[in-house]
């Protein structure tokens, strides 16, 4: 051997920590025209619900260049693996620069949107975060150049919330809450803690949970020993399927609920594992025709029906092409200013959602679902029982978002 | 009641930290063997867990468990042979890279074989829930868990200490210009290790599919922590892989009983200790050739 020892070891410890860090996975559009700068996290803890968010705007590219394009322009997305906040950043600039896309989209980690919308800032063009949901990027950290598709935190909070109110789990008590360790978490952790203050509950513990815990056991005990009324995920991706998956192996007593959950987290934890109440932000069984037709198209070309990314991608990029066609433009201004002015947008669901022109944030409705019964799912995907929209068909959009005093956002 | 909690998190510690030990234990074999970091050992810990999916949706779990080893076990022959083999004289940064593209590959074709999503798997009914030893919380599932663990130890420490087999093996750790000069080729012997490697890292990966998630990035995940646990062990020690698996589990749920969100970076601050007092690892011997 001509290496010694330790030199061996720390390539090799250099490399495992590269392997952790995450190995990227590349996806390539075709031909040319109208670009699209499309990132979105393909590995990590994301990595599950980026590959459905590919699926998704891909077949709205599909769809529309079959009809004719934009402006007679064919689509293109690039969608690339975004993997972490500073690779997201060099990529987007990339994007703008080199490959002369007209606006970018996606994302769902609200890390890495943060620094995707300082980009768009920076250079003045459009971004459309997508799957990304911590309230101070429509919040403190909005910027004129960003709009938000989907819910944010607080939204989030108070439609599982008022399903907790109607169930009498909040006054009086006892909380015991687990919360991703980034800006997702902390944010989501932050609207949880407004809403049990307002409501008379008392948050017992919160304990930070780095991103990539596989193994939840020693949290499992605390819980236990600290002897919550209700346990409370504030946690994202493959985290909530990992506690999922151990709080039933671990079979604690104490009722299980979260504000965040996304439909592939609960397929991948399967039947029989998951309980309580979460929120969605559209979920496939959604009666409405054109969520139906969504589904059973999606469905017939993968052979599983979309998850909730996949859906909040083909409806932005039909938004974005909208946008395009009725501007008759790609420029930035007169894109800001048609989505400014409030107009209303299809998203398959039962009433049409609009982008508030303060916030850039998309008024739309949300969903609580429970868990079925045992025997009552059709198949793997069938174990989610959707509650009712929130708000009510007779309220505003606006009532869970938050409101003008609480959302710190200004637009210079 | 404090030290109570806190002792129950050791108990825990000690069970993930025999977890831990199945895919650390055979990285420092083919370490120690063959001179050759596998940076892919993750690779065979994640196909371990797909195969046991495939295989318990048509045999059902112990089946799966049982056999998703052996047939990753056979994967590694190939491995080994038309591989590794290559590498065991050459500069070790070669194999290193060979072994981290190999990771790379893996990852992405199961990415395009199972897809991103991440596949669900299920435990038997009868092995959900807790059980109480005294005052300890345990998860039955995991018990059964820690049983295998004991199992498989007790095999590879007999196999390496107690037979022709092992004698053969430990000589080629220390010396295996001299086990050539008496004329035993150390191939087979090798190709036996990397064998029994991988299946132990399958049958982590088949046993831990039921409780954590099960998608194509799980090796890169479990890779860090393995190799961190044969690096705080030292080179070539059974026991020092043993202990330093446990005292990982342990510190790490220590740490999160204080300061749960340090959880995971306890076990880079311990290698980082050990590495200071202890350059060759807890209880690394010296072998000559990697000096």
């Amino acid at each position: 051997m001509n290496s010694s020892r330790r030199s061996l070891l720390m390539a090799g410890a250099a490399m495992a920590g590269a392997a952790a860090v995450g190995f990227p996975a590349v996806v390539r559009g075709q031909s040319d025209k109208i670009r699209i700068g499309h990132l979105t996290p393909l590995t990590g803890f994301l990595g599950a619900l980026g590959d459905y968010a590919v699926l998704g705007i891909r077949m709205a590219e599909d769809e529309i260049n079959k009809a004719g394009g934009v402006m007679g322009r064919p689509l293109e997305i690039l969608s690339e693996d975004s993997i972490n906040p500073a690779t997201a950043t060099t990529k987007a600039q990339r994007m703008l620069e080199r490959d002369g896309v007209a606006v970018l989209m996606g994302e769902i980690s609200s890390a890495s949107a943060l620094t995707i919308a300082q980009v768009a800032d920076r250079n003045k063009r459009l971004f459309m975060s997508i799957g990304a949901r911590s309230d101070t990027l429509r919040g403190k950290n909005c910027n004129r150049y960003t709009f938000h598709v989907d819910i944010p935190n607080t939204v989030m909070v108070n439609a599982v919330g008022k399903a907790l109110l109607r169930d009498n789990m909040v006054k009086g008590r006892k909380f015991f809450t687990l919360t991703a360790d980034y800006v997702f978490g902390h944010d989501l952790l932050r609207a949880a803690k407004s809403f049990f203050a307002a409501n008379q509950a008392t948050l017992v513990a919160d304990e930070l949970v780095a991103t990539d815990v596989t193994d939840f056991s020693p949290y499992l005990l605390k819980i236990r020993q600290a002897k919550p009324d209700v346990v409370c995920s504030n946690l994202a991706g493959n985290q909530v399927t990992n506690l999922i998956k151990q709080y039933a192996e671990f079979g604690l007593p104490f009722p299980i609920v979260g504000f965040n959950l996304n439909t592939a987290d609960a397929w991948a934890a399967g039947e029989g594992n998951l309980s309580g109440t979460w929120p969605t932000v559209w979920h496939h069984d959604l009666g409405t025709p054109g969520s139906k037709a969504f589904v059973a198209a999606f469905t017939k070309k993968h052979g599983k029906p979309p998850e909730n990314h996949a859906w909040i991608e083909y409806v932005s990029l039909k938004m974005m092409a909208q946008a395009m066609n009725e501007t008759k433009s790609t420029d930035t201004a007169k894109l800001i200013a048609y989505f400014e002015k409030q107009v209303e947008f299809d998203v398959l669901k039962a009433r049409k959602a609009w982008f508030r022109s303060w916030d850039h944030q998309l008024m739309q409705e949300a969903y609580p679902f429970a868990v079925k019964p045992k025997g009552k799912a059709k198949d793997k995907w069938d174990f989610l029982a959707l509650g009712a929209a929130v708000p009510a068909a007779s309220e505003s959009l606006e009532v869970l978002a938050p409101t003008r005093e609480q959302n710190p956002c200004t637009m210079a | 009641m404090q030290l109570m909690f806190l002792l129950e998190q050791v108990v825990n510690g000690l069970v993930l930290g025999g977890y831990y030990l199945l895919i650390a234990l055979g990285l420092s074999l083919i370490f120690s063997v063959g001179g050759i970091v596998n940076l892919a050992h993750g690779a065979f810990y994640a196909f371990g867990a797909y195969a046991s999916v495939e295989i318990a949706r048509h045999l059902g779990f112990f089946p799966a468990v049982a056999l998703s080893p052996v047939a990753v076990g056979t994967l590694g022959i190939l491995f080994e042979r038309f591989i590794l083999r290559r590498f065991y004289t050459a500069d070790p940064i070669l194999s290193l890279l060979v072994t981290f593209g190999l990771a790379m590959v893996a990852e992405q074709a199961i990415r395009m074989v199972w897809g991103a999503a991440p596949l669900p798997a299920a435990m038997p009914a009868a092995l959900k829930g807790a059980v109480f030893l005294g005052d300890f919380l345990f998860s039955r599932y995991r018990l059964l868990l820690l049983a295998v663990v004991a199992v498989v130890l007790l095999g590879i420490w007999l196999l390496l200490h107690k037979t022709a087999f092992g004698r053969v093996v430990r000589a080629g750790i220390q010396r295996p210009d001299m086990v050539a000069a008496l004329g035993i080729r150390l191939q087979p012997y090798m190709t036996t290790i990397v064998v029994l490697g991988v299946g132990m890292a399958a049958l982590g990966g088949a046993l831990f599919a039921p409780i954590a998630v099960v998608h194509p990035a799980m090796g890169a995940e479990i890779i860090t922590i393995a190799f961190v646990v044969v690096v705080i062990g030292g080179l070539g020690s059974f026991w020092g892989v043993v202990l330093a698996a446990l005292l990982v589990g342990v510190v790490r749920g220590v740490t999160i009983h204080f300061l749960p969100a340090a959880g995971e970076a306890s076990m880079y601050v311990l290698m980082i200790l050990v590495l200071l007092l202890r350059p060759r690892g807890l209880l690394g011997e010296r072998i000559e050739r990697f000096e």
